[in-house]
């Protein structure tokens, strides 16, 4: 047998590689990023990385309806990008089978909230499979390709952070030889307007139905629904991470119903199993969608007056709130300080976080690695809320606090968020006569999620050079006039441009630009070097919040700053917080 | 078998992901059921992060909780304190002497705890101390801190070395491979 050990996303893909899959777009967002990376690695597949979500989930969807199986992957925030094409292209239905995977986050690793996915499958009325191990992982991708032909509908495919990001062993088969079906004009079914939506949705109602049906039946025989029985005296019901969970705390000290489908939910099933135990619990993460399932079929049953609405669970969890074990272990007795993501040493958005510290500013944030600056003590960030809200939340910000507050507030966007929606953000300010100013904070990748390349770039997913959006022509085109490229690392130069900008009686667009320090095509300097003479321990270099950066003692005794030489990549943005000239850059490395 | 827990603890950057990717592979290869578990994203960005390794015959939970790491691998001192308390009884901590002050300690608004690794020894815990960055350094490269920390675990791991060698052999990239087989021999003997 060929096996490998996969990480659930690597399964995912491979699960993409096996079904047949044609076309696949995604946007990047962690945990789900790596599916659709280890996907572009199969050249029997087209992919892509999309602008944001909602392209993704359309291209998609295009995809299908032209008769190729086709993918798209995002993270739970992503899907409410997609949701506007997720809840139509339910009533309308595929041709090629379509899959989108959503990865939820619970306990936010890397995620501003910890949204439960599974309300966007009940409310969209789409079935959604959610895997346990890698293994599933590929297995359901596969699954859920046939499903979505059968009943003719798009699918969803719930992970989340610990089986997107576990590896485990994954048996490996060879790629199914699907052909691209035939593409029939059909516009009672392909065109969604009243008429045709009305008997659409008729037909949606049916559909749930009949997967109801497939829950309670061919899903068991499929091994998607699992009953498990070992002790009757406890039935867990439970799905994904939560029941190699609860499967790894209670041992065959309990039954099983693991749900690999989770909407819809079966009936039959439920009820039989309810039926065979002393007590029923759920053990689910986030929301009580199980449990109120069961509370719905008048089943009495224990969930959340036992488990959390919050963060993640572990085995650890199940144990505390069904048995008395109690782990026995040791413990640092002193206070352990917490080490918080900082931006990387050579980072360029210290160099223009470190340039606005001190103007006073409001400053409007967004989602990247950049949000990092919020932290001290750059401090640099007043408010974070979704991709692409730092424009638009500035200029509804400005328009209610009036011109001399436009004059000390401005927006930060990296270029990957702001073509992923920080666009229509600027034409609403030029459109509606805003005087906002807009920093874009252009690394040339997107960073947070692992360097992927992105449309300002000019490399696909694989690397090959394309057509890159010039953010400059951009923002002249939508109506801006004044628009400036600053290099962050001149710490001065931008400084004066942003002060500038702010006092102009229109919108200004600046891009600060310097490629992120962790590519590999960018050049690093030699470590920046302290001159022990003129180094007066003042600590103000510590100000510009670098990793590399901290202080201990001369030989007399007296403060002097240490230069950490591993991390250093000489960007000499703390030589600009430097007072004294205490700071060198070096040479060239 | 009983599932074994291996925990490797470092700082986002620090090469954890490859040592818990090498260990995978080894103990699949072994016959062993596995489950690496790994954080990527924000933490990624010099924060503290995690990685569990378990294998055994059937393993359902992909993470470890406290008192029940057998192994911690540690590529920081103040990561050892940190992540103690997920050791087992009888466990073994192999720990880097390397030092990395985190923000809060940079910026003063906390302290690195002082001689941390040998107030750990003084609770009796099984630790394995040794400075992995000058043995990688040694090697060629600081980037093989991660190897070296590697071999220096081998002998409580209870695979012999060579099945070791042949999985790095067969994982890094080719023009790394005897940089890398240097680090894990001068971790093996440290």
């Amino acid at each position: 047998m060929n096996k490998s050990l996969m990480l659930g996303n690597e399964a995912v893909a491979r699960g993409l590689y096996e079904a047949g899959v044609n076309v696949i777009s995604s946007y990047p967002g962690t945990p789900s990023t790596e599916i659709t990376e280890f996907a572009s690695k199969y050249d029997d597949m087209y992919s892509e990385w999309a602008p944001n979500e909602k392209v993704a989930f359309e291209v998609a969807f295009g995809a299908a309806t032209g008769g190729a199986r086709s993918f798209c992957a995002m993270k739970h925030v992503g899907l409410n990008v997609a949701a506007d094409p997720l809840y139509t292209a339910s009533y309308i239905g595929v041709n090629g089978g379509m899959v989108c995977a959503v990865a939820d986050d619970p306990g936010m690793h890397s995620s501003q909230n910890e949204q439960d996915s599974r309300h966007h499958a009940i409310a969209s009325k789409t079935p959604m499979l959610e895997p346990s191990d890698s293994q599933e992982c590929c297995l359901f991708t596969k699954l859920a390709f046939d499903i979505s032909e059968e009943f003719d509908t798009p699918m969803l495919l719930r992970l989340s952070t610990r089986i997107s990001h576990a590896r485990s062993i994954v048996e490996l088969n060879d790629r199914a030889d699907i052909p691209v079906k035939e593409y029939k004009k059909d516009v009672m079914k392909n065109v969604m307007m009243p008429a045709m939506a009305k008997g659409a949705h008729i037909k949606v109602e049916n559909r749930m139905k009949a997967m109801a049906d497939f829950a309670d039946t061919k899903a068991v025989d499929l091994g998607i629904n699992k009953v498990e029985i070992y002790s009757k005296k406890l039935g867990i019901i439970a799905a994904g991470s939560a029941y190699v969970y609860a499967r790894e705390a209670m041992g065959e000290n309990a039954s099983y119903l693991k749900l690999g489908m989770v909407n819809p939910l079966p009936v039959k099933l439920v009820k039989d199993f309810a039926n065979q135990v002393d007590e029923l619990v759920v053990i689910e993460e986030l929301d009580d969608i199980i449990e109120t399932h069961c509370i719905k079929l008048g089943l009495k049953v224990k969930g959340k007056e036992l488990f959390s609405f919050l963060g993640e669970f572990s085995h650890k969890t199940v144990l505390d709130a069904l048995t008395d074990k109690k782990a026995e272990f040791e413990c640092f007795d002193e206070d352990v300080p917490a080490r918080p993501p900082v931006l990387c040493a050579g980072c360029p958005h210290r160099g223009l976080y470190y340039a606005l510290k001190g103007m006073g500013l409001y400053v409007s944030g967004d989602i990247g690695c950049y949000t990092l600056g919020a932290q001290a003590p750059l401090s640099m960030m007043d408010s974070c809320v979704c991709m692409g809200a730092s424009v638009s939340a500035l200029h509804g910000f400005n328009v209610a606090r009036g011109s001399e507050q436009a004059k000390k507030s401005i927006a930060v966007i990296g270029d990957s968020t702001f073509i992923h929606s920080g666009i229509t953000g600027i034409i609403d300010i030029v459109y509606n006569k805003g005087i906002s100013t807009v920093i874009v904070l252009d690394n040339s990748i997107t960073g947070m999620t692992g360097h992927q390349n992105n449309p300002a770039n000019g490399l696909t997913i694989k690397g090959d050079p394309t057509t890159s959006v010039d953010l400059e022509a951009l923002a002249k085109a939508v109506g801006f006039k004044s628009v400036h490229v600053v290099d962050p690392f001149d710490v001065k130069a931008t400084k004066e441009l942003v002060k500038a900008e702010l006092q102009k009686e229109e919108p200004s667009l600046i891009i600060s630009r310097r490629p992120c320090a962790l590519l590999k095509s960018v050049k690093h300097s030699a470590p920046v070097v302290i001159d022990e003479d003129k180094c007066i321990g003042c600590k103000a270099c510590l100000n510009v919040g670098c990793p590399a950066l901290s202080t201990g003692k001369k030989s007399d005794g007296k403060g002097i700053a240490l230069i950490d030489n591993t991390q250093c990549v000489g960007c000499g943005v703390c030589a600009e917080a430097c007072k004294f000239g205490a700071i060198k850059k070096g040479g060239t490395n | 078998m009983e599932t074994k827990n291996i925990l490797i603890v470092g700082v986002g950057g620090q090469g954890t992901l490859l040592a818990s990717k090498l260990m995978g592979k080894c103990f699949m290869e072994m016959g062993f059921d596995v489950k690496v578990s790994e954080v990527h994203g924000m933490s990624q960005r010099g924060g503290s992060v995690v990685t569990y390794v378990r294998y055994g015959d059937k393993v359902f939970s992909p993470v470890i909780e406290k008192g029940e790491a057998d192994i911690i691998i540690s590529f920081e001192q103040l990561e050892s304190a940190r992540w103690l308390s997920y050791l087992k009884k009888g466990g073994v901590l192999i720990s880097s002497t390397q030092r990395i002050d985190p923000m809060p300690v940079i910026m003063g608004k906390a302290e690195y705890p002082a001689e941390i690794l040998e107030k750990i020894k003084e609770k009796e815990i099984n630790l394995v101390s040794l400075d992995a960055l000058s043995l990688a350094l040694e090697a060629g490269t600081a980037k093989c801190a991660n190897i070296v920390l590697l071999g220096a675990a081998v002998p409580h791991l209870g695979i012999d070395k060579e099945t070791w060698i042949e999985t790095i052999r067969s994982t890094v990239p080719s023009k790394t491979i005897e940089t890398n087989l240097k680090a894990f021999e001068l971790g093996y003997n440290s």
